[in-house]
């Protein structure tokens, strides 16, 4: 089993190599020649005002809070997909739906919490 | 396990040939998508470059090669360099579990038409689709530029929202072939006798409209509006650099095109399936039929206003996935035969529930005033300068 | 040496080179990319222990989520982006021996008795990601059900935190 991924091993060296190598065989290749007017960062012709790194609003980060709690869920609802079958096969068919019923309807159920708190409104 | 030099040998084959064929691809697709696009735009596309500007993407590539790479001053000079190599290995990394054919017979030794076949195929996606954000968040942030920043926070944060439906959009699959392994899910459709788009054609939907906004296409490419923020995260990037970004966004498209031709659309399977010279061209058809469907889609629809991209997100989407999920489920264990031909009946029913949420969500969004438009900028604090 | 130890020592020097960087480099941002490093190099180890549920939860959750939270969390900090963080204090050069000492004493509990490497045969036919789903609905249903409601709890936490209460704010 473990050789499948000594495939996907080849394959990812592979793609590393092709990345990192025309990197750097692109900087032979180019011109080189800077200026203080063309390092300067582009703002549409104006000077640039103030540093780039700024704070962000906070908007973005209650996504990502809701994201990594779905994340999780769904990690937990794949091995839940997978034993279906088995267990149905077992004769357990109903008892495993009722199962994932029960953990995805707590997870909607603070979906629409999030949604009614207004926490997915973007404004 | 000791090192098998053939093994080893075909290893290298393999990826090579499945890496350049990934990297051929992507010119072929630039350059239909250029000629579409002009074709939906009544004009003509490019045209001088080889016979009907077929050269075009290879002309494009050869300039950029050639041209300066500039570093910002006060740029991170390392994550800079190497933001778009990660944006790319990811990309084509995902493509080594997808199958592009049968098992082939070659040199009297039995070779499987797919990098790897792994067990959790379909885990393996997401956990890299999962890493594509990090290109373009680092993107945004080493170039020490406003819009660059703004459109990588605007992409990661777009991406990582569509990856709940995505991912969630791949478990109906998954129930109905009690596999995650992507192989045994084209197997299984070839059992049941029809593709997985019928009873799951909403997981479908789901999941093509997901892809749209992962790949950052049109009508989700906000990350670079170039109305708003020039070109988002790869504003800074010249020369060599940017192709490569150019490049991994065109490798992302293969990689969900192929994803969604191996599960919805049967993969390799067609007319003298059994062929298994056909197969690649089986599975090269429906992946093209695809690709063509999202720059029809670039050509059609306008972009969409951020507020709008999370709501459908995470108030269309990700509820019509979960309800997928648990209709597909509950007839799966409860069917006393197969659960094909139920959920291929019932997913017109979750077609419609789909098509009326979508219209509710819309027309009550076109009514309240864009909150997005309240402030003169939709970026608040962002603008807000202190110093 | 076999292929899987060639991978074993990649991996293992990946993982430990990036967490050591964790902790000493001077940029803040750059740290969490080391951080992300260093769990794919242990997802990559979970894999070479034919655990690859759990290589794939690592990576989905701890590389493409938590980090990425934490990126999002510095970048939401004023002015810390860009600053040169130091990540020792006055009592560094105290701590380093003890850690040292402690690092000495586990290799050497650890070296006292020898483990059982080979993994359980039917697990390499199989794979052990089905085993892993049907336990999780079996003798583990509660503490599968029991998440749920962590992760609900979780998230009602992080809206009531980083949510400040405005009326009407529904939709």
């Amino acid at each position: 089993m473990a050789g499948n991924y000594g495939y996907v091993a080849v394959f990812a060296i592979v793609g590393v190599a092709f990345a990192v190598i025309s990197l750097v065989m692109s900087w032979f290749l180019r011109p080189h020649n800077p200026s203080g007017e063309k390092l300067a960062t582009y703002e549409c012709g104006e000077v640039p005002v103030g540093p780039a790194w700024r704070q962000f609003r906070v908007g973005y980060y209650i996504y990502l809070l809701a994201f990594v709690i779905f994340d999780v869920e769904v990690l937990f609802v794949i091995p839940w997909a997978l034993a279906l079958r088995n267990l149905k096969g077992q004769g357990l068919g109903l008892f495993a739906v009722v199962d994932g019923a029960i953990f995805i309807a707590v997870l909607a159920a603070g979906l629409l919490y999030a949604w009614k708190k207004g926490a997915l409104k973007w404004e | 396990m000791p090192f098998d030099v053939t093994e080893l040998v075909i290893a290298i084959v393999k990826a090579l040939v499945v890496f350049v064929a990934l990297l051929s691809i992507v010119p072929v697709l630039i350059w239909m998508e250029r000629k579409v696009i002009a074709d939906i735009q009544i004009r003509i596309g490019p045209n001088r470059a080889g016979p009907f500007g077929l050269l075009q993407p290879l002309a494009d590539a050869i300039k950029l090669i050639f041209k300066e790479n500039i570093i910002t001053q006060g740029a991170d000079k390392v994550v800079y360099f190497f933001a778009p190599a990660v944006s790319m290995v990811p990309a084509i990394i995902t493509f080594a579990v997808v199958p592009f054919g049968d098992t082939a017979h070659i040199l009297g030794r039995k070779v499987l038409l797919q990098v790897a076949d792994v067990n959790i195929g379909i885990l393996y996606i997401l956990a890299l689709s999962s890493l594509g954000v990090y290109g373009i968040v680092l993107a945004g942030w080493s170039s020490n530029n406003k819009y660059s920043l703004l459109g990588g926070v605007r992409s990661s944060a777009q991406m990582i929202s569509y990856e709940l439906p995505l991912g969630l959009a791949l478990v109906g699959p998954v129930l109905l072939s009690g596999s995650l392994s992507l192989r045994e899910m084209i197997n299984a459709q070839g059992r049941a006798g029809v593709w997985f788009i019928v009873p799951q054609f909403l997981a479908f939907a789901v999941y093509l409209i997901s892809g749209f906004a992962e790949t950052n296409r049109a009508p989700f490419d906000l990350p670079e509006a170039e109305q708003e923020l020039t070109a988002g995260y790869h504003t800074e990037y010249s020369s060599f650099r940017f192709a490569l970004f150019y490049m991994a966004e065109y490798v992302n498209m293969v990689t969900v095109g192929a994803v969604a031709t191996t599960i919805f659309l049967g993969g390799w399977r067609g007319p003298f399936g059994n062929i298994v010279i056909l197969q690649p061209v089986w599975f090269l058809v429906k992946l093209f039929a695809i690709l063509y469907f999202f720059i029809w889609v670039r050509g059609t629809l306008p972009r969409l206003r951020y507020d709008k991209l999370m709501k459908l997100g995470w108030k269309v989407l990700l509820p019509l996935a979960l309800l997928n999920l648990m209709v597909t489920a509950t007839v799966k264990a409860l069917a006393p035969q197969s659960a094909i031909p139920i959920m291929s009946v019932l997913s017109l029913v979750l077609v419609a529930i789909g098509v009326i949420a979508l219209t509710i969500i819309s027309a009550r969004s076109t009514r309240t005033p864009a909150s997005g438009l309240r402030e003169p900028s939709a970026e608040g604090a962002f603008y807000t300068w202190e110093s | 040496m076999t292929g899987q130890g060639v991978a074993f020592a990649v991996l293992a020097a990946i993982t430990i080179i990036s967490a050591l960087l964790v902790v000493t480099i001077k940029n803040i941002v750059r740290s969490a990319l080391f951080l992300a490093l260093s769990f794919v190099g242990v997802a990559g180890l979970y894999i070479l222990l034919n655990a690859e549920f759990l290589a794939a939860v690592q990576v989905l959750i701890y590389v493409g989520a938590i980090t990425v939270l934490m990126l999002f969390a510095i970048m939401l900090t004023q002015q810390i982006m860009s600053a040169k963080i130091s990540q020792t204090t006055e009592w560094f050069w105290l701590a380093l021996p003890m850690a040292l000492a402690m690092l000495a004493t586990l290799i050497f509990f650890f070296a006292m008795r020898t483990y059982p490497v080979n993994p359980a045969p039917d697990a390499l036919a199989v794979g052990t990601t089905m085993p892993l789903a049907e336990a999780l609905l079996k003798p583990y249903l509660l503490p599968f059900e029991l998440a749920s409601f962590i992760l609900l709890a979780a998230l009602v936490g992080a809206i009531v935190i980083a949510r400040e209460e405005k009326p009407g704010a529904t939709d």
